[in-house]
């Protein structure tokens, strides 16, 4: 099974730091209008549609103002007026307003009667910014090697000095040891010869108690480890395999706190938690067509380049980002599988997730921090069977177990009841 | 002293001309041991170069590789959808309704698909006609993924795409209509109201067009008679729920007779109710499943029966008729009129006779009664097909006089007993098309093939009966390249609307009135309250008016005892449950189902009774592992002959023989499934009843059969059962005692706590499933069966592995017959019976099965007993106990000791013998990827060396209470069901809770008529059974 190298995600500060230094050295804009308010609004009316520097399913709208002015001679109040009421421009039988219409497919975009000239003018101001320069690529790219040579060289210089000092010493103790003995053939004092013993290894072997126990012993252990490896056949504990597409839960699930079952939504009514079809993906990602860079240098130190992962997604789906349409040639994705159980199993997600609301990271561990997905837990029988002895069954306004709780808890004498105690431990529950 | 003793090894050293003692003289075994196939040739092995030291190192190499490899898990990959339909959720099972219209099947039917995939066919409970699936609708499913399916459209044999097979038949069609040639439309029966417009709209573009329609197996007399007497092409539609006397005269009314279908509604009034069942007289040659419910079976021949029922007919109506019958059977007309007159209104009578005033006497007899059950307003439309019209366009075809022949669902090469003219007149037509799902007998012989699609992949609409109609929709997209013949209708007709369109748009003006279409297609059936006009006749019913209406209306029963020839040997000719008229003969599921009567699979065979047999030197015998060998005979009939097995059947009337249609095919089929014999051959003038000769023929033919033994010998444990009388009048103790045994010398029930050997287990909380099955309700029809098999993927083990009694069928259905006239005799000669001579003597004549026995079903699965012996001897712990009473298997815990089937005293343990999936040896429905679709994915496939038996459904009643769970709610009493339960149409098999005491089975288990299957085991088994009763109250 392949398996995912790891690389330390060691960090960078001086990477991060001029990013972010970049990041606020924009020159501000003469125009009127707070672009830092502008950015909000932006983000929160425009950006479903928009982007500064790309089309969508409406224009790039970086610079649109001077644009519109310098080729179409349109001033602001028509953007005011397109803005507010799009259909009504078109309406009225406005030439470059019909124009874009049919260019974006005849999809005509909300109203936003609700904006003032203000708002406007700041949106305005946030689109007139100059765009920022990518991240230094090339002096990160360079820091990286020195930065983790001379952390060697450190250490090996330690190392050095340190196996000098041994050798000095070990070389000091022998002539002090020579000059002893010198010194005492010198005076004529006999140094006394030390008696010769059975080696402990001989010993050993003569005493037969001790052979038979350490035969026991050494016996018993091949045995102990010998079990421990069949046992563990077939058990995939700590399985992460290469995926076709880098997905990361971390980013997902972690950083942006997206809902398991958004996704995996099968788990709440089905057996199975389901992988999402690709259409899910691309409720997200037909906006989101590359990462922040943050995200992206954050990438680039596990070797990961999370924009290209996107466009694996693109392919897979088979969309057209540049046109904002699918192509329909689409590749489905093949996934490989990490929680394998086998045939002869019957689990149910819903009864879990849905009845028992058991979350998802008690069997699947830390989904939210994982870069890669790996098996968490054992998946064996035995773990199976300790979670169904120790948990108690959520019976809470759930009128299907009102009356056997009533009557079970009664019988076993218990306030509540283990899903073992409900019968959760019989063979044909789970194997039929 | 040396001895001169002889010592016999066996009884063949008796013979002293017998061969195999002089062979086993020279040799150890009789037969050859095949070790030069297994080592091939000594050429061959000098040749290779591989040297025995190369041979132990490559065996090392490879089991030290394979060991290392299967260390390593395999990689799985898991593909999900680009874009999910919304209707599919991964593991969730979507419902569909929809109607089967195969031209002999017809019902309104529920489709389990899980991924898309159809994996089982269900009842519709919303429908009201046809609304239950019979065995073979069961197992149509399988059909659907047969790999032997035409993939495309073919032109001799090379494939073609579709858009030049509609240029080249269109351009073609085109000219034969200039050059005014006929053009003839030869299809199954559709009763499909937007079929019948189509080819109307047909006939307009292209002119000289006829339309006939085909019944592999003909009910035309039937049509005919009701067509001259009530004006309207249809067959007369009975109620059986509404008959208390019931008289048959050759109707196998719960088989295929004229559509079947009546089983649920004959059910409705077998199970006493206040003292009252009805009351079934059965007069037949053949041993039917319908004589085999009878209360009483009068066994006759087919000449005998004609004459029965003219004399019937006088006797009820009036008037004489000429002809002597014998006198027990006189006796037993007269006997029957007189039952039926006292029933008046409740009475009903069918015929099975294909006879035009056999049919008329019918409908008279039943005007006469004012029966209640004869509805006249809602003739059923399953059956449309005309013998005159099918007989002239063969001898047109003949003559050259068809231009163009476009088949639909019909195999007439194989179906027809003159199929050779036919194949000659079909090579004389300038278009041949046939629209088939198979390169079959007929369209290996046309020019063009259309692949059909199966009718899960179709849409289409059905008559079922007057009024009542069902519509048809895929459940999944087609598999193959194909395309439905009402597809190609509309091509032709150069109209561009899709079918759907089509079937909504006849639907909204003609059928609905007003009501929703997406109504209908939900609940797959729709009840029309205004009569629509058949918008198309075929020909055929035009011409045949003309000639049935010349019937005298009084005179039908006198012409038909005239024509009641008694001429020496007579064979009658018949569908079987299993495969009807042959249409799925390469299904698996139905060529493994035991015929209920016979029980035996994989054949179809010469049914003799037992005189006949002696008298004709032909035998049945078994062989050393037991199973069942049999004669071979020839049958000739008008100079044609077949060669078929023998069967002995018991209650087969003396000097008639039975043999059963859909067998003997050639072509679309696997070479497994090419079983049995081509009875259509036989089927001179649709006339299912044929005077024969048979001889017997050198040979011995070895059968499939799954029940060898086939008397009860007396044990009234297994089967209870008593009569109304008793029943109504004496107490339960002396019909359905309790067993006894003794405690101290006392007699203790067995039921009691004391007597038994283990400590009860407290089960009153939760759920305590229990099946009820009714020995009263159930025909054995054995849909139950195949339902199982789909739900449980039960493998097909074949032919050979069946006679070596290793068939895997987890529900079987045992039929026993009695060896005195009825199962009370056997009872009382066994007790009778005392002393070593006359146990021996009278024992083994009680092995023999009576000539016009009583007989008996009994659905027997696991009985999930609470005190299980097969629990207590499993050294693994493999099989174990659940509260809610189901005993549990754990296949992968299974070891295959077997000790749990030695120790089953119900015998419903299968053990799997080999691998049955992806196993080249077994080449069925489970070794190719299309096959396996079929699969429950909840279900698991077992493996080689694991037993198994039934489950309860436990996938089932497992996922009835997640759901509830899931929605928070209780459980309502019907909401649990098994497979088998499900698919019982007749009430026979009720499950449920019986800690819900408001629950059906709750009820059933403090019946009077409960039992268990042998009690007196005191295995306390959760599988209860209700006592049969029979109505033997003469007159």
């Amino acid at each position: 099974m392949e398996k995912v190298i790891h690389r330390k995600l060691g960090k960078n500060t001086l990477c991060l730091g001029l990013t972010i230094l970049l990041a606020f050295t924009i020159s501000l804009s003469a125009q009127e209008g707070d672009p830092a308010k502008g950015k909000a609004l932006f983000n929160a009316n425009c950006a479903a549609c928009h982007q500064l520097d790309k089309k969508m399913t409406g224009p790039a709208l970086r610079h649109v103002e001077q644009r519109l002015a310098d080729e179409q001679g349109l001033d602001r109040d028509w953007v005011y007026a397109w803005v507010r009421n799009s259909a009504g421009v078109i309406k009225s039988g406005d030439a470059y307003a019909n124009k874009i219409y049919n260019e974006y497919s005849s999809a005509a975009m909300t109203a936003f009667p609700q904006l003032s000239d203000d708002d406007l003018n700041n949106i305005l101001a946030y689109t007139a910014q100059e765009k920022a320069a990518p991240p230094a690529a090339a002096t990160t790219a360079g820091a990286q090697p020195t930065a983790s040579s001379s952390g060697g060289i450190s250490n090996e210089i330690i190392l050095g000095a340190l196996a000098i000092l041994f050798i000095l010493l070990a070389a000091g103790l022998y002539i002090v040891n020579k000059t002893l003995r010198r010194f005492a053939s010198a005076q004529n004092i006999d140094i006394p010869e030390a008696t010769k013993r059975t080696p402990l290894w001989k010993a050993f072997i003569k005493n037969q108690f001790l052979m038979l126990v350490t035969a026991i012993f050494f016996l018993l252990a091949s045995a102990y480890f010998i079990f421990g490896y069949f046992m563990q056949i077939g058990v995939d504990q700590g399985y992460e395999p290469v995926q076709p597409i880098h997905y990361s839960h971390r980013i997902h699930a972690g950083d942006n706190g997206i809902d398991c079952k958004y996704c995996h939504s099968s788990a709440r009514v089905s057996k199975t938690s389901g992988i999402p079809s690709l259409n899910v993906c691309m409720n997200c990602h037909k906006s989101i067509y590359e990462v922040a860079p943050e995200t992206l240098a954050e990438g680039k130190q596990i070797g990961v380049d999370y924009n290209a992962e996107i466009q694996k997604l693109y392919k897979a789906a088979g969309w057209d980002d540049a046109n904002q349409k699918y192509t329909g040639n689409s590749q489905p994705v093949k996934w490989v599988r990490i929680h394998n159980l086998p045939d002869f199993v019957y689990f149910n997600h819903s009864q879990h997730v849905s009845v028992a609301g058991v979350e998802c990271q008690t069997c699947h561990g830390p989904v939210e921090e994982m870069e890669v997905m790996y098996q968490h837990a054992p998946l064996t029988m035995g773990w199976c069977i300790e979670c169904h002895r120790t948990t108690n069954v959520n019976v809470k306004d759930n009128a299907y177990y009102t009356k056997i709780h009533e009557e079970l808890s009664k019988k076993y004498g218990v306030e509540n009841l283990t899903a073992a105690q409900m019968g959760g431990l019989e063979c044909g529950k789970c194997h039929y | 002293m040396s001895s001169n003793k002889k010592y016999w090894k066996s009884v063949e050293e008796l013979n002293e001309n017998s061969s195999i003692v002089e062979t086993l003289k020279q040799n150890e075994f009789v037969e050859e041991i095949p070790t030069d196939e297994f080592l091939g040739d000594k050429e061959t092995l000098e040749e290779t170069s591989t040297t025995r030291r190369d041979f132990l190192k490559y065996v090392g190499f490879s089991t030290a590789a394979a060991s290392l490899a299967a260390c390593e898990g395999p990689v799985k990959k898991s593909i999900p959808y680009i874009v999910q339909p919304t209707e599919i959720i991964p593991g969730v099972a979507n419902h569909y309704a929809t109607t089967i219209a195969n031209g002999f099947d017809f019902a309104s039917v529920l489709v389990k698909t899980r991924e898309g995939r159809p994996i089982k066919i269900e009842n519709n409970n919303l429908a009201t006609t046809n609304g239950s699936a019979n065995a073979r609708v069961n197992a149509s499913v399988l059909g659907l993924y047969d790999s032997l399916r035409v993939q495309g459209p073919k032109k001799a044999g090379e494939s073609i795409s579709w858009s030049n097979f509609d240029s080249e038949t269109s351009q073609k069609l085109t000219e034969l209509s200039a050059a005014g040639e006929a053009i003839v439309l030869l299809t199954q029966t559709f009763a499909s109201p937007s079929t019948s417009k189509l080819i109307s709209e047909f006939k307009e573009k292209y002119g000289n067009v006829r339309h006939v329609v085909y019944d592999a197996v003909s009910e035309s007399a039937a049509l005919d008679a009701y067509q001259a007497k009530y004006g309207e092409r249809g067959l007369a539609n009975y109620d059986f729920a509404k008959a208390m006397t019931i008289v048959s005269v050759g109707a196998d009314f719960l088989g295929d007779w004229q559509g079947g279908g009546f089983d649920a509604d004959y059910s409705k009034n077998r199970v006493p109710d206040h003292g009252k069942m009805s009351r079934h007289i059965q007069f037949e040659s053949n041993m039917s499943l319908t004589g085999a419910n009878a209360d009483k079976r009068v066994p006759l021949k087919p000449s005998e029966q004609k004459l029965a029922l003219a004399k019937l007919y006088s006797y009820v109506v009036g008037g004489s008729v000429s002809g002597t019958l014998p006198e027990h059977i006189e006796a037993a007309v007269k006997n029957a009129a007189s039952q039926l007159k006292k029933a008046g209104s409740n009475g009903l009578v069918v015929t099975g006779i294909q006879d035009v005033n056999a049919q008329t006497v019918v409908l008279e007899i039943n005007e006469a009664l004012t029966s209640r059950a004869f509805d006249k307003t809602t003739p059923i439309k399953t059956r449309q097909g005309s013998d005159a019209a099918v007989t002239k366009l063969v001898a047109d075809m003949k003559a050259g006089n068809v231009g163009a022949l476009i088949m639909s669902g019909v195999n007439p090469a194989y179906s027809l007993p003159n199929a050779s003219d036919f194949v000659d007149g079909l090579k004389k037509t300038k278009l041949s098309v046939a629209f088939s799902m198979k390169v079959d007998e007929t369209s290996s012989e046309t020019q063009y093939i259309a692949a059909a699609p199966h009718y899960l992949e179709s849409w289409g609409d059905v008559e079922l009966k007057k009024g009542h109609y069902g519509l048809m929709q895929p459940t999944i997209r087609p598999l193959f390249d194909t395309r439905q013949f009402q597809e190609a209708l509309l091509k032709w007709t150069g109209n561009d609307v899709s079918y759907h369109d089509y079937i909504k748009d006849t639907w909204g003006t003609g059928i609905l009135g007003g009501g929703s279409f997406n109504r209908a297609l939900h609940d797959g059936v729709f009840v029309g309250t205004i009569a629509t006009e058949t918008v198309e006749t075929a020909e055929a019913s035009n011409t045949d008016t003309e000639e049935t209406a010349e019937i005298p209306s009084g005179n039908a029963a006198r012409t038909l005892a005239a024509s009641a020839k008694n001429e020496g040997s007579e064979l009658t000719l018949y569908t079987k449950v299993g495969m009807g008229d042959g249409q799925q003969a390469n299904n698996p599921w139905l060529q493994e189902f035991p015929d209920p009567i016979t029980r035996t699979s994989w054949d179809n065979y010469l049914t003799v009774s037992k005189a006949d047999a002696d008298a004709l030197g032909l035998i049945n015998h078994h062989v050393a592992n037991g199973a069942l060998n049999g004669s071979y005979a020839k049958v000739t009939v008008n100079g044609v002959s077949v060669t078929a097995p023998v069967m002995i059947q018991p209650g087969q009337a003396k000097g008639s023989f039975g043999l059963s249609f859909g067998y003997g095919k050639t072509l679309g089929l696997k070479e497994e499934m090419q079983t049995g014999v081509n009875a259509y051959a036989l089927y001179q003038n649709f006339n299912t009843v044929q005077n024969v000769t048979i001889e017997k023929a050198a040979g011995e033919h070895e059968f499939a059969s799954v029940q060898l033994h086939n008397t009860l010998m007396g044990r009234g444990d297994i089967i209870k059962e008593t009569n109304l009388e008793i029943f109504n009048t004496k107490d339960k103790k002396h019909w359905n005692a309790v067993p006894m045994v003794s405690l101290n010398h006392e007699p203790v029930p067995v039921t009691s706590p004391e007597v038994d050997l283990w400590d009860e287990f407290d089960r009153s909380i939760g759920h305590h499933f229990n099946l009820s099955i009714d020995l009263n309700a159930c025909t054995g029809c054995g849909s139950c069966v195949i339902a199982c098999h789909a739900e449980n993927n039960v493998p097909v083990v074949g032919k050979t592995e069946v006679r070596r009694s290793r068939d895997m069928h987890w529900l079987r259905i045992d039929r026993y017959y009695s060896s005195e006239t009825s199962f009370e005799g056997d009872n009382t000669k066994k007790d009778n019976i005392s002393g070593l001579g006359s146990s021996l003597s009278e024992f083994g004549e009680m092995e023999n099965a009576s000539d016009n026995p009583q007989v008996a079903f009994q659905p027997v699965m696991c009985q999930h007993c609470n005190h299980a012996p097969c629990e207590t001897v499993c050294p693994v712990a493999a099989t174990s106990h659940g509260r809610q009473g189901q005993n549990h298997m754990a296949y992968n815990r299974c070891v295959g000791t077997r000790y749990c089937a030695n120790n089953c005293p119900y015998k419903v343990r299968r053990f799997n013998w080999f691998l049955y999936n992806g196993n080249d040896e077994f080449d069925y429905h489970m070794n190719d990827d299309l096959g396996r679709m079929v699969l429950n994915p909840d279900v698991v496939v077992r493996s080689r060396g694991v037993m198994e038996k039934c489950s309860m459904c436990i996938q089932m009643t497992q996922k009835t209470i997640l759901d509830a769970k899931r929605d928070g709610r209780e459980i309502k009493d019907g909401e649990f069901q098994t497979a088998c339960s499900a698919a019982c149409s007749s009430g026979a098999m009720i499950f449920g809770d019986i800690n819900d005491k408001q629950s059906e089975v709750a009820k059933l288990k403090e019946d009077n008529r409960m039992y268990h299957l042998l009690e007196s085991v005191g295995t306390k088994p959760n599988v209860i059974y209700q006592t049969k009763v029979r109505n033997t109250t003469e007159a």
